[in-house]
């Protein structure tokens, strides 16, 4: 570890007041931040200054509050620009989280891209907002979905990625941390053995970004996509990174104000990059949001996160592993703070009741991932996931929530 | 619901381990598929109706306990019943789920499956409770497949 100092959880949960009122008449013990982050104050009361004080449309008109809000619009832009690395703010396209930013370049790269017999190809551990949006695409253009198989452990198998690279291959598709195995895949190997057979690669950083330092320059991502409300801030605000010339050889999608340089019957020219990508009004306040939510992480220190994190992780794998019956889903060497598991003979959904009536949120179910769940063979699982206020008597908590379940299915 | 004990009991938990009439039924007179797209809970419902009665019912598929002790429980309970009766049944177990049967103070023939009842303070779980009656009603009604979404 860099970093001289320790995270204090116990000072950090004062900004959750979620944390700090009792739920079922108990303490909240909050492992669902995989869904969901929960939101620190000073996001929401920058949101909720934003939205007081200081709103109007932006990008329209000369009023000082409409120039002031299309300010702090483009600050938040450029904390994301530096939180990722990227080289220019007009890398950085705002969608309404990672799943509108996939279909965005599905709709716009991909139909340029792929047609007839053209191949398009995924890790075994994507999301289904990174399957069904170029499921779609491929039954329009009859394309062909491949699949980048993973081992046991819930790593992928990358000995035959070169075999599964063809000529046909249009773009390559990867989870950077998977949202149900916690795995951290080798994106950056995967981007360069991609590249170097001239195919670019689309990174799914929903469940990255809130516990890793990304670069996407160091990583050479062609796209990087990510959600607002999994790292701390808002819902409804996500991001799309391009590198500027696919960005910029990209067709619009979404047509209306703010896309358009001018307007007449016959012709319509487009905006540059980003705007190009934005019609209509934004999502201003939950962009600004977002922006206030990346100051909060970096002022906690990523890399501080991820030491915090990664003992909670260990911890609490291991006081898992100690419960009979127990089994984890989702044993990579390298792994981001989340758990699935199953227990013999009791579902999931049971667990997460009983889990949820001692106060104790996990996710239960096939977590919008279900060739996972099928993978492994499980209709579902559990799955705890620790942020940085979360502390290991949380997961003592869940060790003795699990003990109570298995107690009732006795 | 204070605690899930309450609904969590011997009984279900029983039945979730060992359910009744569980397996496949050929051949068959009715049939549907029942499906919580949310969770994943997924049963197939057999029935060969004879004289407009219940003569044979079986399920098969996976789920919680709760789904899987609701359709092990209703194959108990509707197996012999006449249609009419067992749509009886369906109304009025879904009514109970949904609040709208106070199985402590209102007249009904629901007999054990009141254990169901703690289910609607649970919102979360009532798909899973009312899935199988749900696929039994479109068994009945000729629907080859139901969705709790």
């Amino acid at each position: 570890m860099t970093t001289a100092t320790l995270l204090d959880p116990a000072r950090i949960r004062q900004d959750f007041p979620a944390l700090t009122t009792p739920f079922h008449g108990k303490p909240l013990i909050y492992l669902d931040s995989a869904v969901s982050s929960l939101t620190p104050l000073p996001v929401v009361e920058r949101m909720g200054r934003y939205q007081s004080f200081e709103h109007t449309n932006v990008h329209r008109g000369v009023s000082t509050l409409s120039q002031e809000a299309t300010d702090r619009f483009e600050e938040a832009r450029e904390k994301v620009r530096a939180f990722i690395n990227a080289p220019s703010v007009k890398n950085i396209v705002w969608t309404r989280g990672t799943t509108e930013s996939i279909n965005l370049v599905a709709q716009t790269f991909g139909r340029q891209a792929i047609h007839e017999g053209d191949e398009i190809l995924l890790s075994a551990m994507e999301h289904h907002a990174d399957i069904v949006p170029w499921q779609l695409l491929a039954q329009e253009r009859g394309a062909v979905i491949k699949v980048i198989p993973m081992n046991d452990d819930g790593e992928l198998v990358l000995d035959g990625l070169e075999g599964l690279i063809t000529d046909r291959t249009r773009i390559v598709g990867v989870t950077h941390v998977s949202n149900v195995l916690g795995t951290i895949n080798p994106v950056k190997e995967i981007i360069a053995r991609a590249h170097a057979k001239g195919v670019p690669v689309l990174v799914d950083g929903a469940q990255a970004v809130p516990h890793l330092k990304v670069d996407v320059v160091d990583l050479d991502a062609d796209f990087y996509v990510f959600s607002g409300h999994k790292l701390s801030g808002p819902t409804g605000i996500g991001v799309l990174y391009g590198r500027k010339e696919l960005l910029e050889a990209m067709p619009p999608w979404h047509g209306g104000g703010s896309m358009i340089l001018s307007v007449t019957w016959e012709k319509t020219t487009f905006a540059p990059v980003p705007a190009r990508f934005e019609a209509g009004t934004p999502p201003i306040a939950q962009a600004i949001g977002l922006g206030a939510a990346i100051d909060y992480v970096t002022a906690l220190g990523l890399d501080r996160i991820a030491a915090h994190e990664h003992a909670l992780l260990e911890y609490a794998t291991e006081r898992l592993s100690a419960i009979p019956g127990l089994r984890i889903i989702g044993t990579a060497r390298e792994k981001a703070s989340v758990i699935s598991f199953v227990l013999d003979g009791i579902h999931p959904h049971d667990i997460g009741s009983i889990l949820d009536h001692e106060g104790i949120v996990v996710r239960a179910g096939h977590h919008c991932a279900q060739p996972v769940m099928t993978r492994f063979q499980v209709p579902a699982t559990t799955r705890a996931s620790f942020a940085f206020f979360n502390t290991r008597e949380d997961v003592d908590a869940l060790v003795s929530g699990i003990l109570k379940v298995q107690e009732i299915f006795q | 619901m204070s605690d899930p004990r309450e609904l969590y009991q011997q009984v279900i938990i029983e039945h979730n381990k060992k359910p009744r009439n569980f397996g496949d039924l050929e051949p068959c007179t009715h049939q549907a598929h029942g499906l919580n797209p949310l969770c994943g809970d997924d049963i197939v419902l057999k029935l060969v109706m004879e004289d407009g009665a219940v003569k044979d019912i079986r399920f098969q598929g996976h789920g919680c306990a709760i789904s899987k002790a609701s359709s092990s429980l209703m194959t108990v309970n509707v197996k012999g019943k006449t249609q009419a009766e067992a749509e009886v049944l369906v109304d009025q177990f879904r009514a109970m789920i949904r609040g709208a049967l106070d199985v402590e103070k209102e007249p009904h023939q629901l007999g054990r499956l009141t254990l169901f009842a703690g289910v609607k303070d649970l919102p979360s779980r009532v798909k899973c409770a009312v899935l199988p009656w749900a696929t039994l009603h479109s068994a009945l009604h000729g629907e080859d497949t139901t969705s709790t979404e």
